[in-house]
């Protein structure tokens, strides 16, 4: 069995009257990438700010690392880095004191650590400049560096992705990739990009307005979701030629779409073709968010 | 708990707070040790003679005029009759009581930087040391580790205790030092006189007594350091509960102003004695300079501080391990 590095257990929150978060409930498993995903307001930030501490829950249980994290929380920390938002470190430091800093908040983390976590997120060169001389991809690695400190299990990453241009969210995903398959740490991811998330993790919770609608691996959630659209023309011929063959939509500005599937859609092309359709545009749709809220919140408008 | 004071030591030096607070508190004892001997020269000059005694008998005559004219308020003639029997008294005794050089300089600095300018600064460390950490964001960073957050407040604290007592020392170095280069650094060992007590009937002498000049600065520098420590310890609460530095900085700023206002206008308003503003002149009680308020002393101004000081610093703490951080 795979051991579970945080378990959430019916987690609640509720500010003055109103419960912002109605019974979470899901486990981290060893060296996976867990995808949290919801639109702005849906309850996101504030389920992470109280895994890593920031918030008391109402009601509920969190352990990481198999401690209590109201209970223990020395000894849950320990086990956890986390960047919440922006990595907010001192501008006015340099990158090493920043490291030191949080160094120094640990138990038994010295300089040998310090060197390893600049050279593993490639800070080594510019990590004496200080801290507001950086570029915002520098912040962002050197926040990973200080997430990665205390030899964490569990590394939670609010919106990792924000801000960063297209090389820097590769560059990103890759390293993160690398710290759960490699590394073998779980790593809590949030977005509100269905995209990232797909590229990204191996399993998703998808949350709106303060409840879990769906945990289930990103392959199965999105399988069968996916859309090819389709124009040609004869336009009525090429219709008859896939209605044989396959449920089809039609569009109103002459787009044609289907289901996708790998071998299917090859062999539909090939059928068009054989009967004198010429395929001017294929072209394969992920499904975007709002269409899997609605289906999976059977129509419910996502706010 | 080390390490922990140590980042906070990292962070404050790193800020260059002290290194700007010892510029102003440079610059300002130059002013007034400038200020000091241009009137000791127009004295010098007006008197046609450096004789101390000349000059208080001058002031004696002042004194007696003033509280003879017919137009000055009861209240401000019972403190000229305070002022006049006291030089009177240094007079008959043979005592200057302001025996130029660096220590008395310094004496008359610290007397009148507890007030306003020793809190002050004192304020520009305590009202950012936590919202600072709000406004950058740092503070979930702060508070994500596997430190318990009464920790973190605490060392914190024991750093702006630490800065508090720097500032105290650097008031104290550059007053010396700085007007020692006009006045001469002698002066230790001058006399000078403690223990009145304003009575109703006026001042009342009878525990006078004459002690070093050294000894008195201790007790001064002992107030002084006491006031800061409360002003700071206010002023780290605003910091807590309000996330704006700026915002903090002004509701101190403005409890500040209005203490040396009230003092001067509060006589007759008894309750305010228990506002801890207008509490922070301690040093007056040393030289026997009447109260704001009738039947405030000494020890019932340190207490009422202490009252303060205690209820800031439990709000502080419990404020700080209780709330959400958003």
């Amino acid at each position: 069995m795979e051991k579970i590095t945080l378990s959430v257990h019916n987690l609640k929150k509720v500010i003055g009257k109103k419960e912002i978060i109605k019974g979470i409930s899901f486990d981290l498993k060893e060296g996976e990438v867990f995808g949290f995903l919801g639109p702005n307001g849906a309850g996101k930030t504030t389920t992470i700010r109280m895994l890593v501490g920031l918030i008391k829950p109402t009601s509920g249980r969190i352990q990481i690392g198999g401690y209590n994290i109201t209970e223990n929380f020395e000894e849950a920390m320990k086990h956890l880095g986390c960047i919440v938002e922006n990595p907010e470190l001192y501008p006015y430091l340099s990158g090493y004191d920043n490291l030191l800093h949080f160094a120094n908040m640990l138990d038994g983390i010295g300089k040998e650590r310090i060197k390893e976590v600049t050279e593993l997120v490639g800070l080594k060169d510019r990590i004496h400049d200080r801290v507001k001389t950086y570029s915002l991809g520098m912040r962002q690695r050197l926040g990973i560096a200080q997430a990665l400190l205390g030899r964490p299990k569990v590394l939670i990453l609010d919106e990792p992705t924000n801000g960063l241009d297209p090389a820097g969210i590769r560059e990103m995903r890759e390293f993160i990739r690398f710290l759960a398959e490699e590394e073998g740490l779980s790593v809590l991811v949030s977005s509100h990009l269905l995209s990232e998330i797909q590229l990204l993790c191996d399993r998703v919770a998808i949350i709106s307005r303060g409840t879990v609608i769906k945990i289930d691996s990103v392959h199965n959630l999105l399988s069968n979701r996916e859309r090819v659209v389709w124009r040609f023309h004869p336009i009525e011929e090429g219709k008859r030629v896939l209605r044989s063959v396959t449920a089809i939509d039609e569009r109103e500005d002459g787009f044609i779409t289907t289901e996708y599937d790998e071998i299917k859609t090859a062999e539909w092309n090939k059928l068009l073709v054989e009967a004198g359709v010429s395929v001017t545009e294929m072209n394969r749709k992920m499904p975007v968010l709002e269409d899997l809220f609605l289906e999976l919140t059977g129509g419910d408008s996502i706010e | 708990m080390n390490k922990l004071i140590q980042n906070e030591m990292m962070k404050l030096i790193a800020k260059k707070r002290l290194i700007v607070i010892a510029i102003i508190i440079g610059i300002l004892v130059a002013m007034f040790t400038y200020a000091q001997f241009k009137e000791v020269e127009r004295q010098r000059e007006k008197l046609g003679t450096d004789d101390w005694r000349t000059m208080i008998q001058q002031t004696i005559i002042d004194q007696q005029n003033r509280i003879s004219s017919a137009r000055i308020s009861d209240e401000w003639k019972q403190q000229l009759q305070i002022a006049l029997q006291q030089n009177q008294y240094y007079l008959d005794h043979d005592i200057n009581p302001s025996e130029p050089g660096a220590p008395t300089f310094m004496r008359i600095f610290l007397e009148n930087s507890i007030e306003l300018f020793i809190p002050l600064m004192v304020m520009v460390i305590a009202s950012d040391i936590v919202s600072s950490e709000h406004s950058q964001g740092s503070i979930k960073l702060l508070l994500t580790r596997p430190v318990k957050r009464w920790k973190v407040l605490l060392s914190k604290y024991i750093t702006l205790a630490f800065a508090i007592s720097l500032i105290v020392a650097i008031a104290g170095i550059l007053s010396y030092g700085i007007s020692g280069l006009v006045f001469g650094y002698k002066g230790w060992g001058a006399p000078v006189l403690t223990g009145f007590s304003v009575t109703d009937a006026g001042l009342d002498t009878a525990g006078v007594k004459l002690i070093n000049q050294w000894q008195f600065l201790l007790m001064d520098f002992g107030l002084v350091w006491f006031v800061a420590i409360v002003v700071g310890t206010l002023s780290f609460m605003l910091s807590v509960l309000i996330r704006s530095t700026a915002a903090g900085m002004g509701v101190m700023l403005a409890a500040l102003i209005s203490g040396a206002i009230l003092s001067n206008m509060v006589s007759s308003w008894e309750s305010a004695k228990y506002f801890f503003m207008v509490n922070l002149k301690l040093t007056n009680y040393m030289n026997g300079n009447p109260p704001p308020i009738e039947g405030m002393t000494l020890s019932f101004s340190m207490l009422v501080l202490l009252v303060w000081w205690a209820i800031g610093l439990f709000v502080s703490f419990l404020v700080f391990t209780k709330k959400d951080v958003y």
